[in-house]
C-alpha cells in the first residue's frame, strides 16, 4: 500500500513529532520505501503460528510486595527542564 | 613497559599481579591516547579524574585477592547511565542529562574493579550501522587504506574504533541487530552478545526491549570471556534477566573443539557475495574442521525475512520506549512560542531533539502499531520472529553446536558512502547479524583477516542459548587458527 501526504501527517501528530508541511512529501517517500521492503513479509506462510511473546521463555521472579525504594524526590527532579516547588512543570494544560 | 596501553585485559591482569605495572600507569597511558583521538572521536565524554581516581583505588586494594578486572581502564557506550556523568545516548534530547543511578552492567563491571576512561561515541539511541547518526558527529575507524575516512560500523562504532585503536583496554557495547559483531567486525576487534537475558538491561537506555542485550567488546576472545563473566547474572530490576549461574567463561577457553559440529547456514550464501567475504568464510569453516570440527551443511530457510522482520519489531519497540522523550522529566526540552501548549511542546521538543533516523523509525513503529495495521504488520512479523527462532531450534535439535557465518557483507565503507536517504540500503549491513537477537541466541565475530583492499573482516558464530561458554572456546580456536595479529597503522 502507498502512504500519502496527509498519511504522513497523522503519523508525525501520532508520533509527536513536528514535522513541516513542506517535508511532508518526502517524508511520505521514505515510508513507503521502507514499508515496501518490509511487505515482503506478506510471502511468508503464517497459519497456525503464534506471535512470538518472550524470545527465551521463563517465568517472571516474584518478589514480595513491598517498598523497596523511595524519598527520592529530588533526584527524581534532578534532570527535569524546568521543576518547581517539587513538581514537574509543563505549559498550562487546562485553560 | 612500553604501549601499556596496547595491552590486552588478560595481559594487563597479569602485568598488574606480577607488580610490573600500576594501574594508574595503565590509566594514564590510555588517558594521553584519548587526549590525542582527533578524529576518530571515539570517546565523546572523557572522564580522567574519575579515571584516575578509580585507577588510584584500584592499586591501594592490591592484586592479590584478584577482582576478575581490578585496575583495567574500560571505556563505556553512551547508551550505559552513568551516575553523574552525561549518558545522553548519542541524542540532542538528552543534552546533559547526567543519571542519578548507575546501570546494572557498569555498577558490577565497576564492582569487579574496573576503571572509567570516559563515555563512547554510538549512533544515536542504537540505530545505525554506521556511527554516522551520532549527535557528536561520526567516529572514524582507526583503520584507512587510501584518502578517506572509513566508518567504523554501528551502533557501537565509539567502541569498536577505542578498542582497536588501542584507546582503551576494553569496552562495552550493545546489540539490538548487530551493533557489537558488526563494527567488531568492521575494526579487527572481538564482540559477543549473549543470549537474551545473559545480561541485565537496567540503566541502558532502551531502544528495542526485547532484542537489546549488552556485551564487551575487546581485541582478543580471552577478553571477552572475561569481561562477559563479570557483565553478565540476574539482577532483580531487569525482569527479563535470568536467574541462571555465570560460568567462568575464560575456563572454558580449552582451544579444544573436536567432536563439534558446525552450521553452514546455505541461505547466508547471498547471490553476488563480496569475493573476499566469502573466501575468508570457507577458510574459517576449513580451519575449524583443521581443529577436530565437523563441518555440516544447514537451511535457515526464513532467513531473508529477518531483516524486514527486525525493522517492524525494532521500530515499533522504539516508538514505544522513546516516548518517554517529552521535554518534561529529562533532557532538554525545545523553546516554545507564545500560546504554546503541552502538545507542541511534545512536537517540538522530539522534532528538535531526535536525528532523521530515530524519527523515521518512531514514525515507522507507530504506524506499524497503529489500529488497522497492527494486524498486518506488528502480528505478522511476531509470528515470522517465531519462525525465525524455529529455524534454528531445528538446526540445534540436529545437533549441530555453533553456526559459522559472516558477520558483515563488506568491509567498512567511507563516511557518507551510503546516503543518508536511502535508509533500507544502510539496513542491509545487518543483513548476517539481526536474525540472532530475533532468536535471542548468542552470537560473536571474530577477525577473520584481511579484504583485498586491506581492511579487516570478522566471521560470526551464533551458539546455543546460554551456551556461550562452549561458544567462546569454538571463537577461541578460530582466533587461534586464523592467527589474525594485524593492527592499524597510527595516522590519527
Amino acid at each position: 500500500m502507498s502512504i500519502d501526504t496527509e498519511t504522513a501527517r497523522r503519523v508525525a501528530k501520532l508520533a509527536r513529532i513536528k514535522v513541516e508541511d513542506d517535508a511532508l512529501p518526502e517524508l511520505a517517500q521514505e515510508f513507503n520505501a521502507i514499508l515496501g521492503f518490509i511487505e515482503q513479509l506478506e510471502e511468508v506462510d503464517v497459519d497456525g503460528v503464534e506471535p512470538m511473546t518472550s524470545v527465551t521463555p521463563q517465568r517472571l521472579k516474584r518478589r514480595e510486595d513491598v517498598v523497596t525504594d523511595g524519598d527520592q524526590q529530588e533526584a527524581v527532579l534532578k534532570n527535569a527542564p524546568d521543576a518547581r516547588e517539587g513538581f514537574f512543570a509543563v505549559p498550562k494544560v487546562v485553560e | 613497559m612500553t604501549d601499556l596501553n596496547k595491552l590486552t585485559i588478560a595481559e594487563a591482569r597479569d602485568a598488574l599481579k606480577k607488580g610490573e605495572t600500576t594501574s594508574v600507569a595503565i590509566t594514564e597511558a590510555c588517558l594521553s591516547e584519548i587526549e590525542a583521538q582527533g578524529v576518530l572521536n571515539a570517546f565523546v565524554h572523557k572522564t580522567p579524574e574519575i579515571a584516575l581516581d578509580m585507577a588510584k583505588a584500584a592499586d591501594a586494594r592490591g592484586y592479590a585477592d584478584g577482582a576478575a578486572l581490578n585496575g583495567i581502564p574500560l571505556g563505556i557506550k553512551d547508551l550505559f547511565c552513568t551516575k553523574g556523568v552525561d549518558s545522553q545516548a548519542a541524542s540532542g534530547i538528552l543534552n546533559g542529562f547526567k543519571p542519578e543511578y548507575e546501570s546494572t552492567v557498569t555498577t558490577k563491571l565497576f564492582a569487579s574493579g574496573a576503571v572509567m576512561l570516559g563515555k563512547l561515541n554510538m549512533d544515536e539511541f542504537a540505530m545505525g550501522s554506521s556511527n554516522e547518526s551520532s549527535v557528536y558527529g561520526p567516529s572514524v575507524n582507526p583503520w584507512k587504506v587510501d584518502d578517506r575516512n572509513l566508518i567504523p560500523g554501528g551502533s557501537s562504532g565509539g567502541s569498536a574504533s577505542a578498542v582497536a585503536a588501542d584507546l582503551c583496554i576494553g569496552a562495552t557495547g550493545t546489540d539490538t541487530g548487530g551493533s557489537i559483531r558488526q563494527p567488531a567486525a568492521l575494526t579487527g576487534t572481538v564482540g559477543i552478545k549473549p543470549t537474551y537475558g545473559r545480561v541485565s538491561r537496567w540503566g541502558i537506555i532502551a531502544y528495542a526491549s526485547s532484542l537489546d542485550q549488552a556485551g564487551p567488546m575487546t581485541k582478543t576472545v580471552r577478553d571477552s570471556a572475561i569481561m562477559l563473566s563479570a557483565m553478565a547474572g540476574h539482577d532483580m530490576k531487569d525482569s527479563t534477566s535470568a536467574d541462571l549461574a555465570v560460568p567462568d567463561f575464560e575456563a572454558a577457553l580449552t582451544g579444544d573443539i573436536k567432536g563439534k559440529t558446525i552450521g553452514i547456514p546455505r541461505e547466508y550464501r547471498l547471490d553476488g557475495l563480496n569475493a573476499d567475504v566469502a573466501k575468508l568464510w570457507d577458510q574459517g569453516a576449513e580451519m575449524l574442521r583443521d581443529a577436530g570440527a565437523k563441518v555440516v551443511d544447514i537451511s535457515l530457510p526464513h532467513t531473508k525475512y529477518a531483516l524486514p522482520t527486525y525493522y517492524v519489531i525494532a521500530s515499533a519497540e522504539a516508538s514505544s520506549n522513546l516516548a518517554r522523550y517529552d521535554g518534561v522529566r529529562f533532557g532538554e526540552r525545545a523553546k516554545l512560542g507564545a500560546g504554546d501548549g503541552i502538545t507542541e511542546m511534545y512536537e517540538k521538543t522530539r522534532a528538535a531533539g531526535f536525528g532523521p533516523e530515530v524519527q523515521r523509525r518512531i514514525m515507522v513503529g507507530t504506524y506499524v502499531l497503529s489500529a488497522g495495521f497492527y494486524d498486518a504488520y506488528y502480528n505478522r512479523a511476531r509470528k515470522v520472529r517465531t519462525l525465525i527462532k524455529r529455524d534454528f531450534e531445528n538446526a540445534f535439535a540436529e545437533g549441530v553446536d555453533a553456526i559459522l557465518a559472516p558477520a558483515t557483507p563488506s568491509p567498512a565503507f567511507g563516511i557518507g558512502e551510503v546516503s543518508d536517504h536511502d535508509p533500507v540500503q544502510m539496513y542491509l549491513n545487518d543483513v548476517f547479524t539481526v536474525t540472532l537477537n530475533l532468536a535471542g541466541l548468542p552470537g560473536v565475530s571474530v577477525p577473520a583477516g584481511l579484504a583485498s583492499n586491506g581492511l579487516p573482516l570478522g566471521l560470526q558464530l551464533i551458539g546455543r542459548a546460554w551456551e556461550e561458554a562452549d561458544l567462546l572456546n569454538i571463537a577461541y580456536t578460530l582466533e587461534q587458527k586464523t592467527g589474525f595479529v594485524a593492527k592499524p597503522e597510527k595516522w590519527w
